[in-house]
């Protein structure tokens, strides 16, 4: 077993640093690619929390579409053939949806603030 | 130094020219640059960009249509009175510069997020939908006997193309699966008129000033094509910018784009350009994935093409909320 700081408190305090201390110090092309990576270390820590829990729902999704037992990337390979081959549609019952919550915890983690997630998340609120 | 060079090479064809100043470049990666400078003249400097392969570097890559083909076209766009530089120079094996020309230089931003949020371009955003429309309609009839010589595209080879590049990456993305599906059942066919198309119409590559659309630049993916391509291309959510309402580069509605288009006499087919929407948007998701992939085999093994590489999730909420979409 590893001990404390877990990874996501050690680059939640990197990202921290950097942002505050600086950020503020840096100018021109530098003062891009610094946000640039600040944005990365914010991704990471975004998957490290999310990654678990929307991995297994997709794996338990993609089983009960596909029928198949197998990892996540065996069947999104499966999956992938299917919707190619025309075996598989946006008729096909839970297709559409599987599809959604799949891009969605995808864009929870990549990039949250994208105006086509917060739309569609603001219709999941409502809805 | 490249402002000797620039020096000699600016005072064999500009009369009076003793030089230039100022020389810094703006882009560029291993096989183009773009550089910005000022031609020293007694009566005033003249602002001035070179666009250039240096030395060594001879053939374009891939889809590129080439210097040489963009100086003719920037040219022929600026002689038929469209918002373009005007042509200075082609470089010359004398001028040891590389292939690549010189062109005046216009004021103005290209950056996105100024154009659509800052206080200067509050007048402009209004009108630059149908100006654009305009604009793109002048682009598709320029005289085809005077146009340089160029790739021919179709969907059905854009989605060959993409469709091969996709699976060269070898990773598993359903959603463009379904995209690449419905783009195959759905594909028009030729076009009945085929034209020069821009082939990159949208925020970056246009410069804008309080007073609208001052020029279109990077030819660089010029062809002969289905000219509904352009107007589908410029609507792309991810040229919006967050403004997603307004589909056209989140400043204008596609009726005033296409108002403007066929204000030239031209035609618009809405359809067609909701099928070239989609292929845009498929085809930036794909451009994404290939960022990563130069990420990772290449020696630009830089942050910000890894980041873009995980843009691609973006075009993927935006394909379903073309293909699929959802109430409320």
């Amino acid at each position: 077993m590893q001990d404390e700081p877990t990874p996501t408190e050690l680059i939640k305090a990197v990202a921290d640093f950097l942002r505050n201390e600086i950020a503020p110090e840096i100018k021109g092309h530098n003062a891009f690619k610094l946000r640039v990576g600040i944005n990365a270390l914010d991704l990471v820590t975004r998957q490290l929390a999310l990654e678990q829990g929307s991995d297994a729902a997709e794996l338990a999704r993609l089983k009960r579409l596909l029928g198949l037992d197998g990892s996540l990337i065996e069947l999104n390979r499966a999956l992938c053939e299917k919707i190619a081959s025309g075996e598989v549609d946006l008729n096909t019952p839970g297709l559409a949806e599987h599809l959604w919550q799949t891009t969605m915890d995808k864009l929870a983690v990549d990039q949250p603030n994208y105006a086509s997630y917060k739309r569609e998340l603001g219709k999941l609120l409502d809805g | 130094m490249i402002e000797d060079q620039l020096g000699r090479c600016v005072a064999s064809w500009y009369p009076g020219a003793t030089g230039v100043t100022g020389a810094a470049k703006l882009s560029g990666g291993a096989s183009q640059e773009t550089w910005t400078f000022d031609i020293v003249h007694p009566d005033g400097n003249v602002g001035a960009i070179l666009r250039r392969a240096p030395p060594g570097y001879g053939a374009s890559p891939g889809r590129a249509a080439g210097l040489d083909a963009e100086a003719i076209l920037m040219q022929l766009a600026h002689d038929a009175g469209l918002p373009s530089p005007r042509v200075m120079h082609v470089l010359t094996p004398e001028d040891e510069l590389g292939r690549g020309f010189i062109m005046q230089r216009i004021e103005g931003e290209t950056i996105a997020r100024k154009i659509l949020r800052d206080e200067q371009f509050a007048k402009a955003r209004p009108i630059l939908a149908r100006q654009l429309g305009r604009v793109i309609a002048g682009i598709h009839g320029l005289p085809k006997a005077k146009l340089p010589k160029m790739r021919e595209m179709s969907a059905t080879k854009e989605i060959a193309d993409l469709e091969r590049e996709y699976r060269s990456f070898n990773w598993p993305r359903p959603v463009f699966e379904l995209a690449l599906r419905w783009l195959r059942e759905r594909d028009p066919g030729p076009s009945k008129e085929v034209t020069l198309v821009h082939g990159d119409f949208r925020h970056g590559n246009l410069i804008i000033g309080p007073d609208g659309v001052r020029a279109v630049l990077d030819w660089e993916l010029a062809h002969f094509g289905d000219p509904m391509e352009d107007l589908g291309w410029i609507c792309v959510n991810s040229w919006r910018f967050g403004e997603i309402d307004k589909p056209v580069g989140g400043f204008g509605t596609r009726e005033e784009l296409f108002a403007g288009y066929e204000e030239t006499g031209r035609k618009v087919d809405p359809a067609r350009v909701m099928f070239w929407e989609v292929m845009g948007t498929l085809r930036w998701g794909i451009m994404c994935c290939g960022m990563m992939q130069r990420f990772r085999q290449g020696p630009d093994h830089s942050m910000e093409r890894a980041m873009i590489g995980r843009r691609s999730s973006e075009t993927e909420i935006d394909l379903l909320r073309l293909l699929a979409p959802r109430g409320g």
